[in-house]
């Protein structure tokens, strides 16, 4: 499916392989042209139903529908905000006592209950290993409760609680995680899906506290038309604002998408991605300026990684 | 054959939870409850307990990793004491709310500020109202009996409400006493196979269910009024349960509460926890002096003993409830629940307030509390606010 | 009418589990016919079509099915599309217009 503007162009898998089963039933309460749904959607389509999802209070609760009736197709915790990942040590530890230890615990977090009231029990599942897949859709902000700033909002988002623009940077959660040395560390995006669902297979594979981020553009916070939602994620990653990358045991590799940015003249100006979103509508030429430099700042820190992997991994 | 050992409260503890074969224990250590969590940890790994131990950074992720573990239908156990408690406040409710069957050990301390270690019950009582099934224990043998008894409880079917052990700091965590530990393969009979729970539900994917999603007004009473018939069985499943162990270990259990003396009794002292002991002796004492006073003694606060309650006190001159806590702008806890149940009884009832921080009750602070109830019949005052016992500088 | 259905799934549940408990079995519709929520609906020209199968990979709402006998086939299932319009924007081939519910 290379070559086309969409779709995710890592080549080892196509669309049509993927299953029919879905595993986020339609009629869901999710908004029109939610990157969370998509997201959802793709992770079924990975394991194909043979994992528990532990969903902290976020988005996704509500997406599920009012009982006694719900939308995923797979068995659900819904669990306290800050409680995500020790509930999923838990169910994971009960299933390996009880001989289940093939079935994937999934934690899908937002970005709040994973950065910020979520990060000390985060942390902790980290420092153990705890085996599961830990996947944050950053919608960068609390969106559930009414698009209120989070630390993974970005630098001069409007949100509720900023209403003249987010004053510190987003909180580099991959790299944090990165820290803890778990065996897998992702950045994904709705807007290449297979590429997701690839990492959510790699991850599947490998025991051990895996994380993925999964960059989710939201058309109700962010301000921009339900139908750009793929788009604005595609731009994200274009700009150079969303690296795709993995840290797999250590090793930093740049997914194949973004190798081409790490010269600059192949990233495409931040202002296409900024003009589409009316929460950076008030953004002054300062801040936009900072948004580059930290936009450089990121790419240089990816070529010293890229680097530093070549060596320890001897050149390769 | 059961064999006897000299335990503290906090072994009594990992001895039971070894015995109960739990699969999953998720603990944080705060004092005075850090020697469960190290012996349960050399429990598993020795071998000699086949668990997993999820080594957790607060008592948050504590409860939990154990309200994931149940969800699997695996045993789950933790312990906390006071602050740790507080911090995992949130999912206490939640454990009790959503039906988790799972048991916890809590050694009563006091709340900060200013810091204290030692005895008190507001910890425990501050989560009553969270559908948790409440013991509280008197000695360090009741510690043990009562962990076992609690799986077997908390996992029948007409219960599957979580189960609260609660030991007194020091006075039971830290002190030794004889505590007759009962054989495997008795417990094993006694208990269900563990793992072996499919109710309330468990996570499967080949039947998949959401729990706990958004619930409309029409439906959450409903909801909510399964967890009030699962403690009006309870009462009937402790019961049996107790009797069951009587039958294995010789000490029966069948009782909501323990009546010491109460009988023949003029006045009755209502009390929980491990001060009971020296209660008891002061009845012991003032009866053969020729008061006649008895004790009786709370073993469960959730579900509180309404009947045993009111056919043991009614008819008595005077009741006073002891009470290791307090609520503040109110009074004593027990002694408001007390007066609650007894509504309609007429018999006058006093609170007394005492330990709290862990000061000593002694001997002669319980005699002289009945003294009082019995100044107080023969006189035939009314009850006054609840009078602190103990207190230095007040009149 | 979905007031009674849903009581009818409620007794269901609890006859099923003996208790009522807060637990919910996965359903289409959960949130009722999300269809009703649109004003654009998408329309698909199947000569325009060419198979690629990326607007169902998108749709958040898996409201396009694959059909036909190779499951190539793409077909919108308007009881719960929201209309969100992704499907349009992304479609290579311009072969899927958002048009205006009457």
């Amino acid at each position: 499916m290379g070559g086309f503007k969409g779709g995710g162009l890592n080549m080892s898998i196509s669309i049509r392989s993927l299953t029919l089963n879905e595993y986020l039933l339609p009629g869901n309460a999710s908004c029109p042209g939610c990157p969370a749904s998509i997201g959802l959607r793709m992770l079924g389509k990975a394991l194909e139903g043979r994992y528990v999802l532990v969903i902290p209070a976020c988005c996704s609760t509500i997406i599920e529908g009012p009982y006694p009736k719900s939308s995923y197709g797979v068995p659900v915790l819904n669990i306290a905000f800050a409680a995500s990942p020790s509930a999923a040590a838990g169910i994971k530890a009960g299933f390996e006592v009880l001989g289940k230890g093939d079935i994937h615990v999934v934690v899908w977090a937002g970005d709040g209950g994973t950065a910020d009231i979520g990060m000390a029990s985060l942390s902790g599942a980290a420092e153990r290993n705890d085996d599961i897949i830990y996947i944050c859709y950053d919608n960068e902000a609390y969106m559930n409760t009414g698009i209120q700033r989070s630390s993974a909002t970005p630098y001069a988002a409007w949100t509720t609680t900023t209403i003249t623009g987010k004053s510190e940077h987003k909180k580099n959660l991959p790299m944090i995680m990165a820290a803890h040395r778990i065996p897998y560390v992702a950045t994904a995006s709705v807007a290449y899906p297979l590429d997701f669902v690839v990492k959510v297979r790699k991850a599947a594979s490998i025991r051990g506290m895996k994380y993925i981020h999964l960059h989710s553009p939201c058309p109700t916070g962010w301000r921009f038309p339900s139908d750009k939602t793929v788009e604005v994620g595609r731009l994200a990653v274009q700009t150079g604002l969303w690296p795709l990358y993995e840290i797999d045991h250590g090793v930093f590799k740049l997914s194949d998408i973004c190798k081409p940015l790490l010269d600059k003249r192949n990233r495409k100006p931040i202002e296409e991605y900024i003009k589409i979103q009316g929460r950076f509508s008030r953004i002054s030429k300062e801040q936009l300026a900072e948004l580059e430099r930290y936009v450089e700042s990121l790419w240089n820190e990816i070529a010293l990684m890229i680097e530093k992997s070549k060596m320890s991994e001897g050149g390769c | 054959m059961a064999k006897t050992e000299i335990l503290t409260g906090n072994y009594a503890v990992a001895y039971a939870a070894k015995l109960s074969r739990v699969q999953v224990i998720s603990a944080y250590p705060i004092t005075p409850q850090t020697s469960i969590v190290e012996k349960l940890d050399e429990f598993v790994e020795s071998g000699e307990l086949n668990a997993k131990y999820v080594r957790v950074e607060s008592e948050h992720s504590a409860m939990a990793a154990c309200i994931g573990a149940a969800a699997t239908g695996a045993r789950a156990f933790t312990a906390t004491s006071s602050h740790g408690l507080m911090y995992m406040s949130e999912l206490v409710w939640w454990a009790g709310l959503g039906k988790f069957p799972l048991v916890m050990a809590v050694v009563c301390r006091a709340l900060a500020p200013p810091w204290s270690i030692w005895s008190e019950h507001n910890d425990v009582l501050a989560h009553r109202d969270s559908g948790w099934i409440i013991f509280f224990a008197e000695d360090n043998q009741e510690v043990l009996d009562l962990t076992i008894q609690s799986y077997r409880i908390c996992e029948d079917e007409r219960v599957l409400q979580p189960v609260m052990v609660a030991l007194d700091a020091f006075i039971l965590s830290h002190t030794s006493m004889p505590v007759s530990i009962p054989e495997q393969s008795d417990i094993d009979e006694y208990l269900p196979i563990p793992g072996s729970r499919r109710k309330p539900f468990i996570l499967d994917p080949d039947d998949p269910l959401t729990h706990g999603n958004l619930t409309y007004p029409e439906y959450f009473m409903e909801i909510r009024y399964e967890i009030e018939k699962s403690m009006n069985s309870a009462r009937r499943v402790i019961i049996e349960a107790g009797r069951r162990y009587g039958e294995i270990t010789g000490r029966y259990y069948d009782s909501l509460v323990e009546d010491y003396r109460c009988g023949d009794a003029d006045i009755v002292l209502v009390n929980v926890g491990s001060s009971c002991g020296d209660a008891k002796e002061a009845v012991d004492l003032l009866r053969d002096e020729g008061y006649k006073v008895g004790l009786l003694k709370l073993r469960t606060v959730r579900p509180f003993p309404f009947e045993d309650l009111r056919r043991i006190c009614s008819g008595k001159r005077y009741i006073g409830v002891f009470d290791r806590n307090y609520s503040f702008g109110y009074g004593g806890i027990l002694h408001c629940e007390v007066s609650s149940a007894l509504s309609g009884i007429k018999v006058p009832i006093q609170g007394f307030i005492g330990g709290l921080g862990g000061r000593d009750i002694t001997l002669d602070d319980y005699v002289w509390v009945f003294k009082i109830l019995v100044d107080m019949a023969d006189r035939g005052v009314e009850p006054k606010p609840p009078i602190w016992v103990g207190l230095r500088g007040v009149v | 009418m979905l007031k009674q259905l849903s009581w009818l799934i409620l007794l269901l549940e609890v006859v099923e589990l003996s208790y009522i408990l807060p637990v919910s079995k996965p359903s289409e519709g959960a949130s009722g016919f999300t269809g009703i929520w649109r004003s654009f609906k998408p329309v698909i020209d199947v000569g325009k079509c060419r198979k690629c199968l990326l607007c169902w990979l998108y749709c958040p709402e898996a409201a396009i099915k694959r059909v036909g006998d190779d499951y190539m086939s793409v077909e919108v299932d308007y009881r719960y599309c929201k209309g969100c319009g992704i499907c349009a924007n992304e479609c290579p081939f311009k072969a899927i217009i958002m048009v205006k519910e009457g």
